[in-house]
């Protein structure tokens, strides 16, 4: 599958992940949190950037707890827990807010 | 995908009402085909082969050969109808080829057409077909509706095992290049990295740190989580989903909390850094063995001696029935199975070999090693779901039913309000979640979420009556499953708890410095 983006054309999977990290950038983001049914607001992209940090360092994304931590910190303490990252992005923030930073899907029982 | 609604829950009972049946219901479900990325590390063919009915039925043939288990199968049933209304799937989604029977007959029939005489020059009368591409297809659908959950085999009078069928099914598949991505993308990520999530030892070890200073915020009190320490006592092999997820890993600080109250030495390694073993769910013995290898390499070169497993049900039967074959934990390894026969001589075997977390706790709890403050958990009213593989397919302890005592009596140590599901319901006539045996996959939630159905009306039971708000679980699949459908029933995602978490919650730390 394709997602056409200012008039170019990014490979995605079947489940609209794209296949080439490098693809990413925030126009795109844009347009893959827009199939998700997600309004980017800046704490969205708080949570998308860390993601990107992170993955670049360890080539996964973080635990959910790591990442509620590092946004708490960030966002202030009252946002640093998994409810509020599900306000953010209700399919949950593994799996929505890795596919909106361009990230590979979390695979295992999770 | 076709929209769907969830099915209603009952009042006042704690089981439903079998479904008049609606055929085709689910036909139109078949979850993502495995690419080549996926299946060659594997050693599947990359993609469907052009030649797949002649080689599908060949692979058939070599089954029936490998695995006396499968003809048997095939050749008892005599439709007495008693697994008919006893898969979860069946009752959530009423599609009659989700009736056990159906779903064997999905295989008998092909089996019939090609291995017995009958078939071969009457198939019209003994209901045999020719393998065709739309025979194919249902069997990919219909195999993947399957969580090899062995309900239905409890009921049935000649023990047909039905989960053996479909891993016998997902065999053939794979075979001619027909697999389904989440397990083999899977697989592939253990081969390679080590765990089903594709987490490298950097993130592992950053991740556990992490939970080291949370938990010393939390409590003040160094709880090590350690992470290949040779000469450690214990290796614990847990599933990801424990490094990773929402329940899971306060289930890990649970059973870190546990080691660090009794005083044992333990660690992790981030070489076997998975106690799932998705192999077993597609029927490849030569994965499910190349998996466990990995959990040998590292036993021998930390030079451990205890093998324990984490929460996690199918890993659980993968430990209990198939380690010391596979990888000589336990005994009965080959004999020129050279680094089984080591591996043997150097677990301790005054444990049980592998060992389940609740067998261990239990022990400690029964030795007095570990002290529990009950109250911890006073503001929780708990119930406990048997996880299919660990309930059917295993044991604990030494004891007849322990695999059901053990962790009831964890959880019984751990807080004062327990309330069991109805009795149908539990134990070995357990309803699995729903996502058990490889169907944990977002391209599956419709049978996800209706499957659920049987465990969600008993959950719904005990709600109503005694005010239940947790559900404990010692299953990564499990875990992650009900966090997803509970609230399609309108239950809170955050009611599903791991077992050690509320142990965790209750241990009292330093008891035995």
């Amino acid at each position: 599958m394709a997602l056409e983006v200012g008039g170019k054309s990014v490979e995605t999977d079947e489940e609209g992940y794209l296949v080439n990290l490098a693809d990413w950038d925030e126009e795109i983001a844009g347009e893959l949190a827009k199939s998700e049914g997600v309004e980017m607001t800046e704490n969205h992209w708080e949570v998308v950037n860390f993601l990107r940090e992170y993955y670049n360092e360890y080539q996964i994304a973080p635990a959910v707890r790591v990442l509620t931590k590092a946004i708490g910190k960030k966002l202030g303490p009252e946002k640093g827990n998994s409810k509020y990252l599900y306000e953010l992005f209700p399919y949950g923030p593994a799996k929505q807010a890795c596919k909106i930073a361009g990230l590979p899907k979390p695979t295992g029982c999770i | 995908m076709a929209d769907y609604e969830t099915p209603k829950l009952l009042a006042d009972v704690p089981v439903v009402v079998v479904p008049n049946i609606k055929p085709g219901a689910m036909s139109h479900s078949s979850p993502y085909v495995a690419k080549p990325d996926h299946n060659i590390p594997l050693g599947f063919p990359g993609e469907l082969v052009e030649n797949w009915q002649e080689a599908a039925i060949a692979k058939m043939g070599d089954i029936l050969q490998k695995y006396r288990s499968i003809q048997v199968y095939l050749d008892s049933c005599v439709k007495c109808g008693a697994c008919t209304d006893k898969c979860h799937y069946f009752l959530g989604t009423a599609d009659p080829k989700n009736m056990p029977v159906a779903r064997q007959d999905l295989l008998r029939k092909v089996y019939r057409r090609y291995y017995t005489f009958a078939g071969k020059y009457f198939p019209k009368l003994v209901g045999a077909t020719d393998l065709t591409k739309e025979v194919l297809d249902d069997w990919y659908s219909y195999y993947h509706q399957c969580s090899e959950c062995r309900r239905c085999s409890v009921y049935c009078p000649y023990g047909i095992d039905t989960a053996e069928i479909s891993m016998a099914a997902r065999e053939i598949l794979d075979s001619i290049g027909y697999g389904q991505k989440y397990c083999n993308e899977i697989i592939a990520k253990v081969h390679k990295i080590g765990n089903n999530l594709g987490l490298p030892g950097p993130a592992l070890e950053a991740t556990l740190e992490d939970l080291e200073d949370d938990i010393k915020t939390e409590t003040g009190v160094d709880v090590k989580l350690p992470l290949n320490q040779e000469g450690a006592d214990i290796l614990l092999i847990t599933p990801s989903a424990d490094f990773f997820a929402e329940p899971h890993i306060d289930g890990l600080i649970g059973y870190a909390k546990v080691f660090h109250a009794a005083g044992l030495s333990w660690t992790m390694s981030s070489y076997a850094s998975e106690a799932a073993n998705f192999s077993m769910f597609i029927g490849s013995y030569d994965n499910m063995k190349k998996q466990a290898e990995r959990i040998r390499k590292a036993a021998l070169e930390l030079g451990v001696k205890r093998i324990m497993v984490g929460e996690c049900g199918h890993a659980w039967r993968a430990a209990y029935s198939f380690w010391n074959t596979l990888a000589g934990v336990g005994h009965g390894a080959a004999e020129d199975d050279k680094y089984a026969r080591m591996l043997q001589k150097q677990l301790d075997s005054s444990y049980p070999v592998p060992q389940h977390i609740c067998e261990s706790t239990y022990d400690l709890i029964q030795q007095g090693a570990i002290k529990l403050d009950k109250s911890a958990n006073d503001h929780r009213r708990v119930t406990f779901h048997d996880s299919c593989n660990v309930a059917r397919a295993s044991r604990m302890g030494n004891m007849p039913g322990g695999q059901f005592i053990i962790p009831r009596e964890v959880i019984k140590a751990a807080c004062n309000n327990f309330f069991d599901m109805a009795p149908e319901t539990i134990h070995e006539g357990t309803f699995c979640c729903g996502g058990g045996g490889g169907l944990l996959t977002d391209d599956l939630m419709e049978v996800r979420v209706k499957g659920a159905l049987p465990r969600m009306q008993a959950l719904k039971y005990v709600v109503d009556e005694h005010k239940v708000d947790t559900l404990a679980a010692i299953c990564a699949i499990c875990k992650t499953q009900f966090a997803k459908v509970l609230p399609y029933y309108d239950f809170p995602m955050h009611m599903i708890l791991s077992v050690h978490q509320l142990v965790g919650d209750a241990v009292i730390l330093g008891s035995n410095d």
